[in-house]
């Protein structure tokens, strides 16, 4: 008989765990899944998880791509995790992408054909700055009428893309493009253009930022009183206001930083691999990237280490579509799957499982009737004596 | 009398610790029976197991001569025994009658049941109107409904667990008084508590529990409440020794501070006044549910309040947040202890940095906003030498504590910043004597040293103990200041019933 049983502390070793034990499971549930669509599923973990890094035909192509979505869901869920540790909850980073790209790039564009080393910088600032106000949007309505943010900033990523929408089809339209609903391309802008700095690594200027930005968040949470009351008020609301820390404060630090890191994201993007505005500019980085801050348990090198997975996913998937011949959705069931599996682990963290190998029906007076394991791995940490007394 | 219920080598083992090892004892037919014991010595493991909640890992109990084993508290209830708890699980939107027949398995007609709750209400003293909402009830009252609720399942043994943490001194006596009839019916009481001198008058025997074992039984008449807390410790008990400085200039001036509560079920503050001068302790006596977690957050900077209404010094700080009035130097240290006080989560040395940053300079000069990790250590640590916490070290989980070391940890976090008012509520609550006593001392020299030290608790005996001078809260009001000295706990108590019993449920 199982029996879950609350531990007296978190297990740390668990917390470290079980993201892997989530991935593992993916593969195991993945490999059922292309079982049953026809498809070998070690043919299919092998497209998925080792060709696009080790495959000699393709890995040349495929191994600089890793980089190039890695950087944006990284820098996108660095933003995030901050305000997820605080418990708020910006479920919009998809839209403040946009907004930084449309914000960013406008800044661009408003100086075409201008040549200078400032024209980047200034589109970089403009971006970030764009994801910031459109986030907000949900911090102001959040504090003054306590509007869930849950709801407005994901109700904006749609409001921010049909803006997006407009726009590729009206004041952002290439006068020089035939009518196609698309902006200028950055990659012809040489001053605006985000290039790739090494050939063959795909390391633009974005992901030069996302490794500092990773370092950064890094030391803000261990050493910078603004990290130390995130993770207070994450604990305890009670205690962080006891702190003296004003939540609206808070709410709006939080928001902020994360929608100018996704608006920084969005615009290296733009300016980058895109290239252009247009409807197919979002590519879903913004909600991947909760996955990809919850994958990384919300700490930066964590969330460095979720995001290239992530995006080897992207990449695997893109790969089996055409080598395998499985459906683009199956990219999209892979991700849900992890966060699927990562939040069925979790439990594990604040619970263990304790195995009963006699059933309870006896007087209760016989000791040591109960062993007790933890279903992964060996013994937990019950051992320790720090039961308060 | 005859034996009713005969334990015998009970034993319970948590993870770490030996909750109880061995316990015997037995209770006699329409005997008050005594369970004494510091925090943690094992009296509540014990009655959960009498009371079927816990399951023993060996011992065995008879009940009138059968073994008893009860798999679950219905199991127990059906053999005759019954609990009141210290929390009340009543719902507050339901009246007393609703509320008693839901814990029921066969609950007769709303007719019936009215009748006998009034039948047992008149017979025991218990003054309960079946057909009010509990919601509007107080402690008190709603304790009585606890009660009643037992009666109706005439019940062999009935144990209460600390039932008068919420009383005030009168409803203390009528609860005794219902004790006594139901003892001399035949009802025998499994009475636990750790106030030595109800168990002197209400109890015919005490079994005292140290460390999970039985350690002495006695006739607590015939003993003094020193002998019998000598017994509990283990140890002679450092007793607080009151000051006689001379309160200096006037530190902290509260003038017509009213305030809504944050919470719904919260007591509005009502033109609160007082002054609080350098050197003296100022208690503030009161039922639970009066006002003073407000109080607190007022105090603390967690809720802001009109100008002119919170003076420190002469300087206005009622609009100023937490840190600010750290900054000049009011700090607080509110009641609960895990989730306010406290992170449960996070070490000690962060939680040092919770309230020391400011004073402490725990977070470097200029804009950087780095922590200083090296020093939080360091002041975690003097904190913890200073007042025995006992813990491995700063590393530790606040929740790994156990409530007094965490208590002292708390209380001590505040002393070394060297405050100039320090507000504390329910300094003790919880806390084992030996702590509580370490922390009464600990603010008595606080205050020795210049600090206005204002203690909000509901244990008379200690603010009895501390305070140069006491006000009474209830219903959000507070009576003038008078000086502790000759005065009385009844004279306390009369304040509290008087003013809050009709104020509370406004």
């Amino acid at each position: 008989m199982l029996r879950l049983e609350p531990r007296p502390e978190p297990s740390r070793r668990m917390l470290a765990l079980t993201p892997f034990a989530a991935v593992l499971l993916t593969m195991l549930a993945g490999g059922f899944l292309f079982a049953s669509l026809g498809t070998n599923p070690l043919d299919a973990i092998r497209v998925f998880f080792w060709d696009p890094l080790f495959d000699s035909t393709v890995a040349s192509y495929t191994r600089p791509q890793l980089l190039v979505k890695a950087a944006p869901l990284i820098i996108i869920a660095l933003g995030l995790s901050f305000g997820f540790r605080a418990g708020i909850w910006n479920i919009g980073a998809e839209g403040q992408f946009i907004m930084g790209a449309i914000v960013g790039g406008s800044a661009g564009l408003a100086v075409y054909p201008a040549e200078g080393v400032w024209v980047f910088p200034m589109m970089v600032a403009a971006g970030a700055l764009g994801g910031l106000l459109w986030a907000m949007i949900p911090a102001i309505l959040k504090i003054r009428f306590n509007a869930n943010e849950i709801l407005v900033s994901l109700m904006l990523v749609y409001v921010a893309f049909n803006i997006l929408a407009g726009l590729v089809t009206g004041r952002l339209r290439d006068p020089d493009g035939f009518n196609w609903p698309e902006s200028r391309n950055f990659q012809a802008y040489p001053s605006a253009h985000n290039a790739e700095l090494f050939a063959g690594t795909g390391v633009h200027v974005g992901v030069i930022v996302m490794a500092v930005l990773v370092l950064l968040c890094h030391l803000v949470l261990r050493n910078h009183i603004f990290g130390f009351h995130v993770r207070l008020a994450g604990q305890s609301r009670q205690a962080a206001r006891f702190a003296g820390i004003n939540p609206h404060v808070l709410t709006a630090l939080c928001l902020g930083l994360s929608g100018a890191f996704a608006g920084l994201a969005g615009l290296f993007e733009l300016a980058g691999p895109a290239g252009k505005l247009s409807t197919n500019f979002p590519l879903g980085y913004g909600f991947t990237a909760i996955i990809v801050a919850f994958l990384g348990r919300l700490h930066p090198i964590g969330i460095l280490l979720a995001g290239l997975l992530m995006a080897l996913t992207y990449i695997g998937g893109e790969l089996a579509q055409f080598m395998l011949n499985v459906p683009a959705a199956a990219v999209q069931v892979f991700q849900g799957m992890l966060l699927f599996f990562l939040l069925a682990v979790d439990f594990l963290v604040n619970y263990r499982i304790r195995v009963r190998l006699r059933p309870p029906e006896d007087t209760g007076a016989a000791p040591g009737t109960e062993t007790r394991g933890d279903t992964v791995n060996g013994p937990g940490p019950g051992k320790s004596g720090e039961e308060p007394a | 009398m005859t034996t009713l219920l005969d334990v015998r080598g009970m034993t319970k083992a948590y993870p770490g610790v030996l909750a109880c090892d061995g316990i015997a004892f037995d209770i006699r037919e329409g005997e008050i029976h005594a369970l004494l014991g510091e925090n943690g010595a094992g009296k509540s493991t014990l009655v959960k197991m009498i009371y079927g909640l816990v399951r023993p890992d060996s011992g065995e109990m008879r009940l009138g001569g059968t073994l008893f084993a009860p798999p679950e508290p219905r199991a127990a209830l059906a053999d005759g025994v019954a609990m009141v708890f210290q929390h009340f699980s009543l719902f507050e939107a339901l009246t007393v009658a609703e509320n008693i027949a839901l814990g029921m398995d066969d609950p007769p007609n709303a007719a019936t049941l009215v009748k006998r709750i009034r039948d047992v209400s008149t017979s025991y003293g218990l003054a309960v109107d079946p057909d009010r909402i509990v919601g509007d009830l107080s402690a008190g009252e709603r304790q009585r409904v606890e009660i009643v609720r037992c009666l109706l399942q005439s019940p062999r043994i009935l144990i209460m667990d600390e039932p008068t943490s919420v009383l005030t001194p009168q409803e203390v006596a009528l609860l005794f008084r219902t004790l006594k009839t139901l003892a001399a019916e035949g009802t025998s009481i499994l009475y636990i508590s750790h106030k030595l001198e109800e168990i002197r008058i209400l109890c015919d025997r005490a079994t005292i529990l140290r460390n999970g074992q039985v350690v002495a039984t006695c006739i607590p008449a015939g003993e003094t409440a020193r002998s019998l807390a000598a017994m509990m410790v283990g140890s002679g008990l450092a007793v607080p020794e009151k000051h006689r400085a001379k309160p200096g200039e006037t530190l902290l001036e509260i003038s017509g501070l009213s305030m809504r509560s944050m919470s719904p079920f919260g007591t509005r503050l009502k033109d609160i006044t007082f002054s609080l001068r350098a050197g003296e302790v100022l208690g503030i006596a009161g039922v639970a549910g009066n006002g003073q977690d407000e109080l607190l957050l007022a105090l603390s900077g967690e809720e802001r309040s009109p100008p002119g209404t919170i003076m420190l010094a002469s300087r206005d700080v009622g609009p100023l947040g937490p840190s600010a009035r750290r900054y000049l130097g009011l700090l607080a240290a509110p009641e609960q202890r895990l989730g306010h006080a406290a992170a449960p989560d996070m070490s000690l040395s962060e939680n040092a940095l919770i309230t020391a940053a400011v004073r402490r300079r725990l977070v470097r000069r200029g804009w950087s906003g780095l922590i200083d990790w090296p020093a939080t250590d360091r002041y975690a640590h003097e904190v913890i030498t200073a007042f025995d916490v006992r813990t491995p070290g700063v590393t530790n989980a606040a929740k790994s504590l156990s409530g007094g070391n965490l208590q002292k940890f708390v209380i001590g976090r505040e002393i070394l910043q060297d405050p100039r008012v320090l507000v504390v509520n329910q300094p003790t609550w919880g806390v084992d004597a030996a702590a509580a006593a370490a922390i009464r001392i600990a603010l008595i020299e606080l205050a020795e040293q210049g600090t206005g030290v204002l203690v909000i608790s509901q244990d008379l005996d200690e603010l009895m103990e501390i305070s140069d001078s006491f006000s009474v809260i209830a219903g959000g009001r507070l009576t003038a200041p008078q000086p502790t000295r000759g005065a009385t706990v009844e004279d306390i108590g009369l304040l509290m019933g008087s003013t809050g019993a009709s104020d509370a449920a406004a």
